[in-house]
Parts: C-alpha cells; structure tokens; sequence
C-alpha cells in the first residue's frame, strides 16, 4: 500500500485550498485575525488563474460585492473573524432573500466587542439563528480538522448552488491557525446550472431582475413560505458524526474543536468504565436533530445525560434540549472564551455532572 | 404608413410610474434608457438598484437588475462587474443611499476606479422616508429632521458628491447635472454617456449627479420645485467637473 501524499497546512489554508479546489471565481475579503492567512493565499493564487481577488475597504463592502459577483451565477465568497461576520449580518438577509449562492467562513474568536482572538465558539448563535434580520437561514457547516476545512469549504458551493442559498463553514482560532496534515483529495463538486436565473445581461432572453422587497403583505409572505420550504428541504443534508454503540448512560454532544477535545475526553471516561457516547453534530443548521431521537428511541426505557460542552457560554445546549424536549437531562458545559481546557480536564468536568446526576463507574 | 420617428426608448418598460407629481426620478430613468439604447448595451447591461423610492427600478428599465443593501451599491456593482468585466454594471441611488450609508462603498469604488458607472440623484433629502435630512441638505433647509432649518455647525456641511470624486485618479468622469429644463436634459442624458463610455472604454469610474426634484417633500407644487432646482446651483454648481472620456475614441 502507497502511503496517501500529504501536505502540512494551517487550517485557514486549508479552507482556502477547498475553495480553489471547488474553482472559486471570486474571493472578496479584508483583513481580521485569526484569518488573515486566507485572504493571503487567495492573493497569490487567483491571479494566477485568471480569477478575481479583492481586498475590500470593509466587510460590508466585502459581502455586499459577494453579492454583487453571485447575482451574475459566480462562484464568489469571502471569510472573515467574529466582529467582521457581524458587519455582514444584514446582507447574509439580503442574500438569502434573494437566494443568490454564496460560501462565508467564520473563522470565530472570542466575544463580545472586540473579545480576542483566542478561540471560540460564541458565533453559534449569530450562525444557525441568522445573524441578520427576518426569517432566513444559513446552513451551517462545522469541520473540526484541517482536513474537513478543506472539503466542507468546497463542498460549501455546491449547496449554495443546489439550494441557492447563503453556506456558512464555521471554523474557529484554533482550527484555522493550527497545522495539520491535509490530503488534497479529488473532490467531486457539483456544478448547478445558474442558466435559470443568473442575471448575465438580457441576451436572447426578457430580461430578469431579483430582489427582496415585496410592499405587497400577501406577496411577501409568499415570500417567506417559499423560503421556509427550502429550509425544510434542506433538513436531509443534517449530517452527525455517532460514537455509539449502545446502552450509553451518557452522550456528549459537540461540534468543531469542542468535539476533538471532548473526543479524547470519552476515551478516557470509557477506559474508566463509563458508559460514554459523542454525538458530533457536522451541520448545525439543519441540526441533526435526529441523531439525538435515534438514541433516545433506542433508550426509551432509560434515556441517558446529554452533556454538551461549549467554547462558550452556552448556545448549542439550547438546540439539543429543543431535540430532547424534556424526555432526557441536558447538561450544560460552559467555557466562556479563556485558555481551553485539555482533555483531562473535561474528563472531571464531566464526571462532576455524572456525580451529580448519579451515574457511576461499571464494575 | 409616415415614418415613427419619435418612440420611447426601448429599454424602457411600458409601465406607468410610480413616482409622484413632478420628481425627477421618471425623466432620468428615460434619459438612462434612451442612452442604454443609444450605446446598444441592453443585452449586456447590469442594474444596481438602491434603497429609496428608485428601489423599483427593475420595473421599469428593462435590464437585468439586482437589488443592493441600503448604501451597498457600488460595492455589489464591484463584485458584479469584477466577475464580469464585458458586462456594463451600472448604478441608480439617491443622495442618502450613495453620499450617507454609502459613502464608504461609493467612495472607496471611485477610488479604486472600478469600471462602473454610478447615477447619484441628489434631491437634498430623504425622499421615501418621508422628507428626512441627508448630507445633501442645504443650510437652513427644513426637513423632518432639521424642523428649525439646517444648522451647518450641528448637522454638517452639505455634500458636493461630483466635486470630491473629481479630485480621485480612479474616475474618469464626474459632473454635476440638473433635469429642470430641456437643455439641462440633454446635458444629463449626454454626461450619463460619458460615465458609461467611461465604463466601456475600461477608463474608470463614471459619476453623474443630478439635481433632482422633490415637490412632495419639499412642500411645493411640481413648477416652484423646479424652480428650486435653479436656487440649488447656487449651493451644488452644475457642470463637468472631470473628463477623461475623448468621443471619437475606439
């Protein structure tokens, strides 16, 4: 067997190299840490292929020309730091109004206001909720290596494509700024026509306009219905990965760097004698809502505790207790933006909540 | 059969408008279509439509339109015309739209000289919202928001939006125009040329201001609106502020 060929990247590299492999027209960005090194790749690269690198004046300006790009059916993107994702709230509404495609990447750090630029996970509401105003949504994608940055980053266009609709990949601080190895596989990305409705100048067709504003009520609910469809549809792309294999008496439910953390943590719980199963949510909007119901049906008789550790002050928990709906215990485990803890730590943390909700040690 | 020689442009949409009495916007969206025809570019034209009564646009010039973010226009034209530079993407604001919110996007895109053309009709206020000051509100003008008359010192100077973007290498032409008389008409409808072939000529950036008329807001009947646009040059100069676009030139 030949060993896979391998590079040593940053994780932000990694997004960026996804987006080249998914042949990214246009990237629109302006410089934030920890995601600079985005930006600085697409810089050096796109030229090169005859494609369009900007840096903006803003990153109000950065989506607004991401949007710009789409409405004519290019591949266009940009990638920003929590306090840049904010600036872009309102036109993530308008892109989704318009249901125009387009790939964002969060690449989080710590809040509120400025925060810092250690690791976080307290952009999760502002992803999955909206982050701007009215009814919309954004999928959501969380990879947890460099290696997923890669692939979800180019499989993020074909969504965007295929539901024509705004994609989020939420990386954080440390996903992005660590090196991992990366195997640059061939990724087959789907190409969906835009022939129906890419605004490419009225040749040999009436012409089209797109927009969002409907003063008519009954046409804007409309609107809004056809938009809620859609994010029904998009409920079969809920993707988790399931640690289980039966008879767990609890479940830690993680995302993103969380999840590597929370990982390692129930190895140790399990060499221990616990009964410990990880949920790892992969698209956080849709929610895998039904990862949590599997294992919920097959423990109907004794549910087990949800433990959800976050790197922030708890967001994601509120998402599974809306899956559990009261039939289990759902456990918050906070880690407000600050030095992260190891493995080892999260392993007590835990026990303490398995202490107290009395789940003990197997002979 | 005589000859029809007189017709309404052809990018023009058979729709009546929704504007009131006497503003501005109808004639220059005419004066926009008649030049889009003029430079045969319907097929390959790109609107940028803003927030603020001209929000409609698309129905109205028969071109593929999008709708940008309050303010975000020249930036959504960017990104438009960057993916696409045999396209010709063009945008429609009002003062609010392009001189307030989106002064950082409009400016930074002359700046950057993108090849874009942007129509700026400055009627001295907020028009949609119902009569509101903007950075083009003269002093002691009253509006909703100004109801003692603009005081300079507390609200700001006005804007003069064509002379500021004169003075930036990026742009190609800048001038100031009105619509309130017939030759005033055909000076703004042979400026938005310039601005487009601006554009075509891969120049830079294509500015065109125009004075526009606001009776509703302004508490005037459609005749005495008019003649305020006279009383405005006294504040917003009209002319050409900066040329680079030679006719005749391939």
């Amino acid at each position: 067997m030949t060993a896979k060929k391998r590079i040593l990247v940053k994780g932000a590299e990694a997004i960026a190299l996804g987006a080249l492999k998914a042949d990214v027209d246009c990237y629109f960005g302006y410089p934030i840490t920890p995601q600079s090194d985005i930006p600085e790749l697409m810089a050096r690269e796109l030229p090169k292929r005859g494609k369009v690198f900007l840096q903006a004046e803003s990153e109000l300006a950065a989506i607004n020309m991401v949007l710009g790009a789409a409405a004519t059916g290019k591949r266009a993107m940009t990638t920003s730091s929590s306090p840049g994702i904010s600036l872009m709230g309102e036109a993530f509404s308008y892109i989704a109004a318009l249901e125009l495609p387009a790939v964002v990447v969060n690449v989080m750090r710590g809040g509120p206001g400025l925060g810092g630029i250690e690791v976080s996970q307290g952009d999760y509401f502002q992803a999955v909720k909206g982050g701007g105003h009215g009814d919309y949504h954004l999928l959501v994608l969380a990879p947890c290596n460099a290696q997923e940055q890669y692939e979800f980053t180019a499989r993020a266009f074909e969504l965007a494509e295929k539901y024509r609709n705004p994609v989020m990949v939420l990386s954080d601080a440390i996903l992005a700024q660590m090196k991992e190895p990366l195997e640059l596989k061939k990724l087959k990305i789907k190409r969906y026509s835009v022939e129906e409705w890419a605004l490419t100048g009225a040749k040999g067709r009436p012409s089209r306009f797109i927009r969002s504003l409907f003063l008519d009520a009954e046409e804007l609910k409309e609107k809004n219905l056809t938009l809620q469809k859609k994010y029904k549809k998009m409920e079969k792309e809920a993707r988790a990965e399931f640690i289980i294999e039966g008879g767990e008496e609890v479940i830690v439910v993680a995302f993103g760097s969380m999840a590597r953390l929370a990982k390692e943590a129930c190895e140790i719980l399990k060499q221990k004698g616990y009964a410990v199963g990880m949920i790892r949510p992969i698209t956080l909007f849709p929610f895998p809502k039904k990862a949590i119901e599997k294992v919920l049906e097959a423990s109907a008789e004794r549910p087990p505790v949800f433990i959800v550790p976050e790197l922030n002050c708890g967001q994601m928990v509120e998402d599974v207790k809306l899956c559990v709906e009261g039939r289990a215990k759902v456990i918050s485990l906070p880690y407000p933006p600050s030095v992260i803890p190891f493995p080892e730590d999260l392993e007590k943390e835990i026990k303490k909540c398995l202490k107290s909700s009395s789940i003990r040690q197997r002979a | 059969m005589p000859e029809k020689f007189f017709h309404p442009p052809k990018s023009l949409k058979d729709t009546p408008f929704h504007y009131c009495p006497g503003c501005s916007h109808s004639i220059a969206h005419r004066v926009l279509c008649e030049v889009i025809d003029e430079l045969g570019i319907q097929e390959k034209a790109l609107g940028i439509a803003s927030i603020g009564c001209s929000c409609f646009l698309y129905f109205y010039i028969d071109v593929d339109i999008v709708e940008a973010p309050h303010g975000r226009a020249c930036a959504a034209a960017t990104g438009a015309k960057r993916a696409n530079p045999d396209m010709v993407v063009f945008t429609y604001q009002g003062d609010g739209d392009f001189g307030a919110i989106g002064w950082g996007e409009s400016f930074h895109a002359a700046l950057r000289g993108e090849k874009i053309t942007a129509i700026m009709m400055n009627n001295t206020l907020y028009g949609m919202t119902g009569g509101q000051a903007s950075p083009t509100t003269i002093p002691e003008q009253k509006t909703t928001t100004t109801p003692f008359g603009k005081d300079p010192s507390e609200s700001g100077y006005p804007l003069r939006a064509a002379e500021i973007l004169a003075g930036l290498e990026g742009v190609a032409f800048s001038g100031r125009f009105a619509l309130n008389n017939p030759k005033r008409i055909l000076e703004t409808k042979k400026a938005i040329k310039k601005a487009f072939l601006a554009q075509i000529k891969g120049l830079g950036f294509g500015f065109v201001e125009i004075l526009s008329a606001c009776p509703i807001n302004w508490k005037m009947d459609p005749i005495s609106a008019l003649k305020r646009v006279d009383e405005l040059t006294q504040v917003f100069p009209l002319g050409t502020f900066k040329d680079e676009v030679k006719e005749g030139q391939p």
